[in-house]
């Protein structure tokens, strides 16, 4: 009875899923003929080695450097923020906080991406309300500026919930003893609570740094000509450039990425955090 | 413990981080009514022109239309294989369950972009044109997710002796499913299908690699936007598709955690 109810779901997901991602995998070593625009299936390492062609090292570099920026500006913005969730606001707003960070979640991604749009742009909420306080105009609509901060905006739930997650397992008894010994509100911080937060903060990253260098909504439509990331290339060679191999050769890039990664977050602790 | 200037200091970021958070989709919503078709800040004027003009406009019908059915769809095919793995590993051990589970994380937690190019590649070789059915296979894979983790957790908050009192009691299979079973994980059933409507619903990064010539209601706005075309009718699918895929999460919210009082 049990192997008859679990084979279905698992047999589906087997024969598409698992073979899917087996054929993208295959598909990396085929070659797509200039002239027809077919994929033909020779096996070599071309797509591979094309990798390491200008200009996308520099893509590869851009995406981790924005994955880390992105990463750790949740970090700053999230652990005051789960903290004082914790540890200064009352249930009922406790309860009403965790809602709201977690629902936007569940609000369309692209049009939480496209609101950034509407507010960045030069004739946009930003600058009237810079203009209001008597500031200039910040032109950082398309830059890689804009890319970061709607980033951080898409992902930061992802940051909070984990944070908040290992902030309110630490016992109330833990900080009574720090400040026993003498430790003070800056010292409990730095060398109780922080190191407690730590597997927290590593999933939190797994998801920031994992979302970043997947994506190609964001660079498309809030970056500018040079804000290509990862992303940007699957998705241009599989639609415009018309060459799924290669496509699919430079999506290991991310999984690889994601592999060093994830055993680094390992080592923090991250997957008890999960 | 904390000092009194630490404790201002807190308050005063947790209000900065809620207004982050929220400003956003609040301008979003208010450029809905924008009278202006040029989208600047403040809007000079409100009108709800732009909802009757969306609503007539025949390319957001078809994808509404669309992204209605693919939604359905994927929901039905995650509520049928998401309650059976749920079913199936909830009770039991077995060689390799671990790896069983983790089969159905996957799709979660590979970035979108892997799960559409697989896919892509996939339908390709075998020759499957894309259409409906290939949004809604696109869009199963990652909605069993969330039915199978809320039955899951809801099996596993109710005890097994339920099922056994019935059998014991000369219940048939088809009988314990009906008058055990189905009340027992009938509200996490539904939560879960509605998590799945809301996901399916306004997914893009997947769809755009497993949708043929069809536009879904996120695809169409995707292309709009990037065109810098029908901005207007943009505001308001935008603000139509949050309304949509929150109604169903906060039901979704009311229905599990009620359930978690004496009767669960």
């Amino acid at each position: 009875m049990t192997f008859g109810q679990i084979s279905a779901p698992v047999a589906a997901f087997v024969f598409v899923y698992v073979a899917a991602v087996v054929v993208l995998l295959i598909q990396g070593f085929w070659t797509t003929d200039s002239f027809t625009g077919k994929v033909v299936h020779t096996w070599n390492l071309d797509n591979y080695r094309a990798i390491a062609d200008a200009p996308y090292p520099r893509i590869i570099f851009r995406t981790i450097g924005m994955a880390a920026a992105v990463t750790v500006t949740c970090m700053v913005l999230a652990f005051p923020y789960a903290y004082f969730m914790v540890r200064v606001a009352g249930p009922r707003l406790r309860v009403v906080l965790l809602v709201a960070t977690v629902l936007p979640l569940w609000v369309s991604y692209l049009v939480r991406v496209y609101s950034w749009r509407l507010i960045l742009n030069p004739d946009g909420a930003l600058n009237w309300a810079l203009n209001l306080v008597g500031l200039p105009d910040l032109n950082i609509a398309y830059t890689n500026w804009a890319m970061w901060i709607v980033f951080t905006y898409i992902w930061f739930p992802f940051m909070v919930l984990p944070v908040y997650a290992a902030l309110e397992r630490i016992p109330q008894s833990y900080l009574e003893a720090s400040a026993d010994l003498g430790g003070r509100g800056p010292t409990t911080l730095r060398r109780v609570i922080l190191p407690l937060a730590v597997p927290g903060l590593a999933a939190g990253s797994i998801f920031t740094f994992s979302l970043t260098l997947g994506d190609y909504i964001a660079p498309s439509l809030v970056g500018g000509p040079g804000s290509s990331l990862i992303g940007t290339v699957v998705f241009e060679n599989l639609g415009l450039a018309n060459n799924a191999p290669f496509a699919a050769a430079f999506a290991t890039v991310p999984l690889a990425i994601m592999a060093f990664y994830l055993l680094l977050m390992k080592r923090l602790g991250a997957f008890e955090s999960l | 413990m904390e000092t009194r200037a630490t404790r201002i200091g807190l308050w005063a970021w947790g209000a900065l981080v809620f207004a982050f958070l929220w400003i956003p989709l609040a301008i979003m919503a208010v450029y809905a009514f924008n009278s202006s078709n040029i989208q600047s800040w403040p809007i000079p004027g409100f009108t709800t022109k732009w909802f009757s003009q969306a609503w007539h406009d025949e390319e957001v019908r078809t994808a509404l239309w669309l992204s209605l059915r693919a939604g359905l769809l994927a929901t039905a095919v995650a509520l049928v294989l998401g309650s059976l793995a749920a079913f199936g590993l909830a009770r039991t051990r077995f060689f390799g369950r671990d790896s069983v589970s983790f089969l159905f994380v996957l799709p979660i937690a590979l970035p979108g972009i892997i799960t559409g190019l697989a896919l892509n590649s996939f339908f390709v070789i075998w020759g499957v044109s894309f259409s409906l059915w290939t949004i809604v296979i696109g869009h199963a894979t990652f909605c069993v997710v969330v039915v199978y983790n809320n039955v899951l957790a809801r099996l596993r908050r109710t005890s097994g002796s339920f099922f056994e009192a019935s059998a014991d009691l000369g219940a048939n299979g088809f009988q314990t499913f009906r008058l055990v079973t189905l009340p027992t994980v009938g509200t996490a059933l539904v939560a879960g299908a509605l998590l799945a409507f809301a996901l399916s619903w306004d997914e893009i990064v997947v769809t755009y690699f497993t949708a043929g010539a069809e536009n879904t209601l996120p695809l169409l706005l995707f292309g709009f936007i990037r065109q810098g075309q029908n901005l207007p009718i943009v505001n308001v699918i935008a603000l139509v598709v949050i309304v949509v895929s929150a109604i169903p999460v906060w039901v979704a919210q009311r229905l599990t955690s009620e359930s978690r009082g004496p009767r669960g």
